[in-house]
């Protein structure tokens, strides 16, 4: 897994609620059998015209937002569907880190999986970022997951939550499959002891 | 002073140490062709095996056409899909239930199906739907593609515990009142992230007197409130679906089996972190209007405007709904007209599912400005439907009658929604684009979606005029 320990970047903000997995990457591109080349597709049906143009009016097409590296998204983000795909498209395209008041729980845990950080920070402060990534020319945002703050250069600095297994792997890249290989021998001992 | 939910966690528990996730054993886990390829090649490249092949099952559904099925594919990438999982099916020693199997089928009708889903069982699967096999008292939920490949070669989960929370539905049904207007109506009550963190435990008379069917559909949503699993507790309805199926035990083994679910309960004193009560009696038929699932009225309603959102992001979901919907705030729900009906999907497609559509379209046609289909859920329901009759009902009304699979619940094959096409659907997503882009997703229950098909507008089923 990709590392993550601070980073900083543009902001582009999606500040809508329930922007479900369907939405990040539709359905008619979870054929493809590679876990890479996803970003071309993120937020398919939103970012181009039924004719496959780009929608101008949408965030991400607006030339101010075109090197964006964090999301700033609504309440809920990532709800529904399982896809990793979603993940995947989102670090493919770019994207470091999301930051929103919550996220869908299975988008979460995909996300702390590929090192795509999700910042859960309170709606207001959220809101308020937002603002300024729209308002603001050059807004940048640094995420210190060392220290566990975001913060800006107009004296934001507040500081969010991570359980701290996943920030320890985030931190140094640990492949989480190798860690529970550690465990072995518990493992093997379960399956006598129950029969399984 | 245990829930059901840390019952089944305590018994899974393979190593737990402060600060750090518990690694929790999965005792099945059940495959499908879209969210596996990534995992198996991850596999591959770090020269590992799956664990216990033998706890591993496999069919294919999401991407697979429904008809035309000695024909190839039209979609060679969906081909390239399927046919990737028959090679690491082969290669890593997992059954593959292909569609050449009586049992192929959407992987959560199936497992329960073939007698795979038992009581107090870890389930996990690539599908956020799994939360379905709940109902038999399982805990099971979805995962990701990286879990999938966890769970392939530890067969375990670094697994945090979840809060608990319980849903008390008392009182008979109302006639014309199904599993899904009550699961509708919970997400209406509670929000389409009201359950998140938590696992709900389902109870109460309602749930009691519903059908394994009736209890499936029930879980099957819960990921649509946002919870990380659904669960009701075993009970003799429970063990009497699971008897004599394909993979259920026998003899001593079916005794001792029942012995050991019979304790699977809540105790009485057990503390939930959140309850709510739901009165069944007070329930009527629902269909969602927005695109999010919580975004439900009683089909004697209207539209709601925007006096009644209940905060700033609702008001922000109601816009973008009627917009995306093309629906006026305070339009009547029984004055909407639907260009399509989909009968099918996890949720919905179960033999009593399809008995509840055909009693409405038996002696009736298809509107004329409505094209509608059923898609059995597994090729055993199909069989089963035709040998019933219920198929006949159908195709003498004008649906079309397909092959198994997950079908225009997601639109992966070619059965989707035209842009504007508005669909009366028992399926479990209203998202935008979700039934195909630009596609208007409304969800009810399978009688309601047959009215619909027939009226060629959403219609209280309540007053259908049933002919013999």
């Amino acid at each position: 897994m990709q590392k993550f320990t601070t980073f900083t970047g543009k902001p582009a903000p999606m500040f809508e609620p329930n922007i479900d997995t369907d939405q990040i990457i539709p359905k008619q591109f979870l054929t493809r059998i590679e876990r890479t080349g996803f970003g071309a597709f993120l937020f398919y049906d939103w970012r181009f015209g039924s004719n496959g143009t780009p929608n101008t009016d949408f965030v991400l097409n607006q030339p101010r937002y075109s090197n964006a590296s964090i999301l700033v998204a609504g309440m809920n983000f990532g709800c529904g569907s399982s896809r990793e795909h979603a993940p995947w498209a989102l670090l493919d395209y770019g994207f470091r880190a999301v930051i929103a008041p919550g996220f869908g729980d299975i988008f979460y845990n995909n996300s702390l999986k590929n090192g795509l950080l999700p910042i859960r920070l309170d709606e207001p402060t959220v809101a308020t970022i937002a603002e300024n990534s729209h308002r603001v020319a050059e807004y940048t945002l640094t995420i210190n997951l060392e220290s566990k703050t975001v913060s800006d250069e107009h004296g934001l600095n507040v500081g969010f939550d991570i359980d701290e297994f996943s920030r320890q792997c985030l931190l140094n890249g640990l492949d989480d499959i190798a860690l529970t290989i550690q465990h072995e021998a518990a493992i093997t001992a379960f399956e006598a002891r129950s029969g399984r | 002073m245990k829930t059901l939910y840390d019952k089944i966690w305590d018994r899974h528990l393979v190593h737990s140490e402060a600060g750090k996730p518990s690694l929790i054993y999965i005792d099945l886990h059940l495959i499908h062709e879209v969210t596996t390829p990534q995992a198996f090649e991850g596999l591959r490249l770090a020269g590992r095996k799956v664990r216990r092949p033998d706890l591993t099952f496999g069919t294919v559904d999401h991407a697979i056409p429904t008809k035309n099925r000695d024909l190839p594919f039209n979609d060679p990438i969906a081909a390239q899909q399927v046919e990737t999982l028959r090679e690491n099916c082969r290669e890593f020693g997992i059954p593959l239930y292909d569609m050449d199997r009586i049992e192929q089928g959407i992987i959560h009708v199936f497992g329960p199906e073939q007698g795979l889903t038992h009581p107090g069982m870890t389930i996990v699967c690539g599908d956020s739907h799994t939360s379905t096999h709940g109902a038999f008292g399982a805990l099971a939920h979805g995962i990701g593609t990286s879990e999938v490949e966890h769970v392939f070669a530890t067969q375990c989960l670094q697994q945090v515990r979840s809060k608990n929370f319980r849903i008390n539905v008392d009182g008979e049904l109302p006639f014309g009142v199904t599993a899904k207007d009550v699961i509708l109506g919970i997400i209406n009550e509670i929000g389409m992230n009201g359950a998140t963190g938590h696992v709900i435990e389902y109870s109460g008379s309602t749930i009691r007197d519903l059908s394994m069917e009736g209890r499936m559909t029930v879980c099957n949503m819960s990921i649509e409130c946002g919870a990380k699993a659904g669960l009701i507790a075993p009970d003799p309805k429970t063990f009497e679906y699971i008897e004599g199926r394909q993979f259920a035990p026998n003899g001593e083994a079916w005794d001792a089996a029942v012995e050991n679910w019979k304790v699977l309960s809540t105790d009485a004193d057990a503390i939930f972190d959140r309850s709510v009560d739901i009165d069944a009696t007070s329930l009527e038929p629902f269909v969602t209007w927005g695109t999010s699932p919580d975004l439900s009225v009683k089909v004697t309603g209207s539209v709601p405007d925007l006096s009644e959102a209940r905060d700033e992001n609702e008001v922000k979901s109601y816009e973008r709904s009627y917009r995306y919907m093309g629906i006026e705030p305070s339009q009547k729900i029984d004055e909407i007209a639907v260009d399509r009906a989909f009968i099918g999907s996890c949720t919905n497609s179960r033999i009593e599912d399809l008995r509840e559509a055909a009693k409405v379209a038996r002696g009736y046609s298809v509107s004329d400005r409505v094209n509608a289909m059923v898609v059995p859920g597994s090729m055993q329901i199909k069989k089963q439907a035709e040998d019933e009759g219920l198929a006949k009902i159908f195709t003498d009304a004008g649906f079309e009658w397909r092959d198994a699979g997950c079908s225009m619940c997601l639109g992966m094959n070619e059965d989707i929604l035209a842009e504007g096409e508005r669909c009366a659907s028992t399926s479990n997503r209203n998202f935008e684009g979700r039934q195909g882009r630009g596609g208007r997703t409304h969800l009810v229950s399978p009688s309601m979606a047959a009215a619909a098909a027939i009226a060629g507008h959403f219609v209280d089923v309540r007053e259908w005029r049933f002919k013999e």
